[in-house]
Order: C-alpha cells, then structure tokens, then sequence
C-alpha cells in the first residue's frame, strides 16, 4: 500500500478525537490568550510563558498534554518539517536532480542520488518529467531550501488518479489517529489514496464514482473542526450517502 | 468640569463622547488567502487578506533572521465619494508603512526566514478612520493565517472636537471647524499589554490632555478586543472557515 509511512508516523499528531480520552481538553484560543495560569504547566509548542500564565501564540485549539500545553494551528499555510510525506509536482528538470513544487515557502530539490534506483544523468526525464507528480519524504529543511528523497516505502511516482488540495493543518484528521481514518475511506471506497502533509491528496480508485466519493469524505472531515469522535460521523456518512 | 462639558457638547450622529460606532468583525471571507477578515466601524468598511509565509522575491529583499512583513494598504476607487484615482498615493503608501510599523512587534515570523508575509489591506468604503479599520481587519487575518503573534492588535481612532475628546470619528466630526478645529489622533495598541505600536497626530493638541487620549483609546480598545476575539472563535464554531 501507498502511504503506510503517512499514517504511521503522524499518529501523534493528531488532532482528530477517535476514541478521545477524558484528560485531552480542547479550546479555541486566540494570540494572547490566557490559556492557564500557574506555575505548574510548561508551554509547548504554539505556547509561551508569560509571568504566572501560559498564553497563546497562535489561534488554534490548545491542548493539555500532562503538565504541558500546546496550541495545534487550525488554519493557515504549510510549514515544512524534517520526516515529512509531502506530494509535489515536478517543475525543473536539473543536471543534479529535480526541482519540485510542495506548495511551501521554499523551494524543493529531490537529488538524483535520492531515487530508488539508478537514473542515468542523460536520461533523467524518463524516470520524472517536468510535470509529474511524486510522493517523497522531506530529508532536510534549511534556511535556503528543502531536499527530499525518494527512499522508503511508499513513495514514488504518483500515476494517474487525481490530486487536490485540503488545509495542510487538517491533514492529521484526515489521517485520523494510526490512520483509523484514512483507512475507514479507503475500505468504502475501494480507492488507493495518499495524504501529503502539504495539503495534497493523491486519489486513484477504479471508477469515477468511487474516486469523487473518496473525496467528497475527505472534505466532509475536513470541514470539522473541533469535533469529537469523527471516526463515527464519516461511517455515518457514508450510511447516508450511499 | 470635564463632567458638565461632556453633558453640553452633542456629537453629529448623537454618540455619547466615549461611544463607538458599531462594530462588525468577520473572519475567513476570502477562501483563497491564507487568512482573511473584514473589519467595521460603522459605516467604515475594510478587509484584509495574508498570504504566506512564502517565498520572497527579489531574493535580496530576502532576510535570512526573519521573515519579511509586507503592508498594502488601498482604498477602492468607489469607497469615497469622490472616485479615487486606482493605484498607489504618497497617501496610501504611507499608511501602508504605518500599519506594518503598527503589526510587526506583536508578530513572531523568526521561524520562517528568507519568506515574506503579504498583508493587503483594501477599504471598501470610507467614513474616516480607515487605517485603524484596516489595522483591526489586518490583525485579525495574520492570526487566521496562524502566523505566531504575541497578541491581536486593536485600532482606533480619539478625536478633539473643540474641547471635547471624543472617540472613533467619522468623516462629518473630523471636518468639524467649530472653536479650536479637529484633532484626529489614530492609535494602535497590542490588546493585553499598556504597549503602543501606532500613534499618528493630525491637528493640534495639548500635551496634558495625552494621558486622558490615551486612557480613552484603551477603553475602546477593550470593547475591540472582545469583538475580534468573538470573530476569531465564531469561524471554529461555524463551518471551519472552508478553504
């Protein structure tokens, strides 16, 4: 299967509440707000520390993880991580490899040496065109630009299908936690479907029917917000929407 | 004193003095933006939209530190009674300045360098105090856009009409020539701090009456708050702001 690397490692990142347990408490905060006051809680990410409180840095929902709080973004654009599955589009074609668009800030360079197997520098175009669309994995990030690889299980060269785009901070729920989600769509449906974390989202299935269902599910998720037990809605949506 | 003038002075559109106009604030109104919001005072309207971080260019513009707070500011050409000529003014371009002044210190864009921040900023239509509109609408996208900020920024405007201050002006109180004339004194605050990013004096004041400007600016500033807070927490609750 295609993404088994998307869902495994962003299990801990999700934002979506399959099964919630009672000690995770969500609330919408905005920049400055008091999130909780005392000396007991440490910030975390999205968070800071200011006097006796926690505030917020961002708007998002804030989370309560033990003693530390974090604000998950709920909109905006996306910010590359190291370890990332992302699903770009080539857009140049180099002598030491391709320049890919991952719709980030800065630019995307997949080396030539990060391809599965060898390519022939001469003959670079008919392993990736201008054009293509691929599934890689971001191997660094720094202050100049990305670099990716194709390395590992699951990525490669996207064939056929469709691609479009959701709010890369929602990607989590589309996931859902250890992929309960993304699977749960990928059994109605019976289509091959894979979530880059850049927002994009690679759909293939055998019929076009199955393929804009698949897609219209995803959507439907990604439309809540701030809903508990999502898992539950989309199979009952997908009752209703047979 | 201060008490018996307040009874005998009538604002044009019978406010009391320290009364604002009706505010309206709107998030997530241009799907494709990163972040959007609209902002009213009255019959004030302004929307602003964020898009980014992203790649700048020129790339010598570019900061490797930080990313770079890019400010367009501009009234349409039907949102004044008189058509305002399209494109930039020496006017424009220097609220432009002035609004990325009055948002940049609660912004924390030092995780995102070599990238620029596009906030533009258009009036729909105009009844004065159009840059603090356009501020207020400006601070609420960058935290739609989930830009790290310390704090939203709130805008407004504290006026002298005579000898009477008075808050939030329109376009008929800011061409009031009775007395001593109007005084239009716009201001811009981080909201949960006594920190002023924006302060721009048209007409003449005296430097006593500044502490009194300013304490007025901060109440109003409160009542903007809460209005921005509402808007911002309104879009989570509605649909989720759909892309």
């Amino acid at each position: 299967m295609r993404n088994d690397i998307n869902e495994a490692h962003d299990a801990e990142e999700d934002i979506s509440s399959s099964g919630s347990d009672e000690s995770k408490k969500r609330k919408v905060v905005v920049p400055g707000e008091v999130i909780v006051s005392g000396e007991d809680y440490l910030p975390g990410e999205g968070a800071k520390r200011l006097g006796e409180n926690i505030i917020s840095i961002r708007f998002g929902l804030a989370e309560e993880l033990g003693r530390v709080i974090k604000v998950i973004p709920i909109f905006g654009a996306f910010v590359p991580r190291r370890n990332n599955v992302i699903i770009g589009r080539v857009t140049d074609i180099t002598f030491y490899g391709w320049l890919l668009d991952i719709d980030s800030a800065s630019s995307a360079f997949l080396p030539i040496e990060e391809s599965p197997r060898f390519v022939n520098k001469n003959e670079m175009e008919q392993f990736l065109a201008i054009g293509d669309v691929v599934s890689a994995k971001i191997w660094s990030v720094k202050s100049k630009g990305i670099d990716l690889t194709l390395k590992g299980k699951g990525l490669g060269k996207l064939e056929g299908g469709f691609i479009f785009r959701v709010i890369p901070s929602r990607v989590p729920r589309v996931i859902g936690r250890e992929g309960s989600m993304i699977n749960l769509i990928k059994d109605k449906t019976g289509c091959q479907i894979t979530v880059g974390q850049n927002g994009w989202i690679w759909i293939k299935g055998d019929n076009v029917d199955a393929e804009i269902k698949a897609r219209k599910a995803i959507e439907f998720v990604t439309d809540k917000v701030h809903i508990e037990g999502l898992t539950d809605k989309v199979e009952k949506w997908f009752e209703e929407n047979k | 004193m201060a008490k018996e003038k307040e009874s005998s002075f009538k604002r044009s559109d019978g406010r009391k003095l320290n009364e604002m106009r009706p505010m309206i604030a709107k998030v997530g109104i241009i799907p494709n933006a990163d972040g959007s919001a609209m902002f009213t005072f009255g019959n004030t309207i302004a929307i602003a939209a964020v898009y980014g971080p992203r790649k700048l260019h020129p790339q010598h513009m570019q900061n490797p530190q930080k990313a770079v707070l890019r400010c367009n500011y501009d009234l349409l050409s039907f949102s004044v009674s008189d058509r305002k000529k399209p494109g930039p003014s020496r006017r424009s371009q220097e609220i432009s300045k002035v609004t990325e002044w009055a948002l940049s210190p609660a912004l924390d864009l030092n995780s995102f360098p070599n990238t620029v921040v596009d906030v533009q900023i258009y009036i729909l239509q105009a009844d004065a105090g159009t840059r603090t509109a356009g501020i207020n609408a400006a601070s609420l996208a960058l935290a739609h856009a989930g830009i790290p900020m310390r704090d939203l920024i709130c805008s407004v405007a504290v006026g002298k009409l005579d000898k009477n201050l008075v808050v939030d002006l329109t376009k008929e109180e800011e061409d009031f020539e009775e007395g001593e004339g109007a005084t239009d004194f716009a201001m811009a605050k981080i909201a949960n701090s006594d920190e002023f990013t924006l302060m721009q004096l048209d007409g003449k004041i005296q430097p006593e009456v500044i502490n009194e400007v300013t304490k007025l600016a901060t109440e109003a500033c409160k009542q903007i708050y809460e209005v921005q807070k509402k808007a911002l927490k309104d879009v989570v609750e509605s649909n989720g702001g759909k892309k």
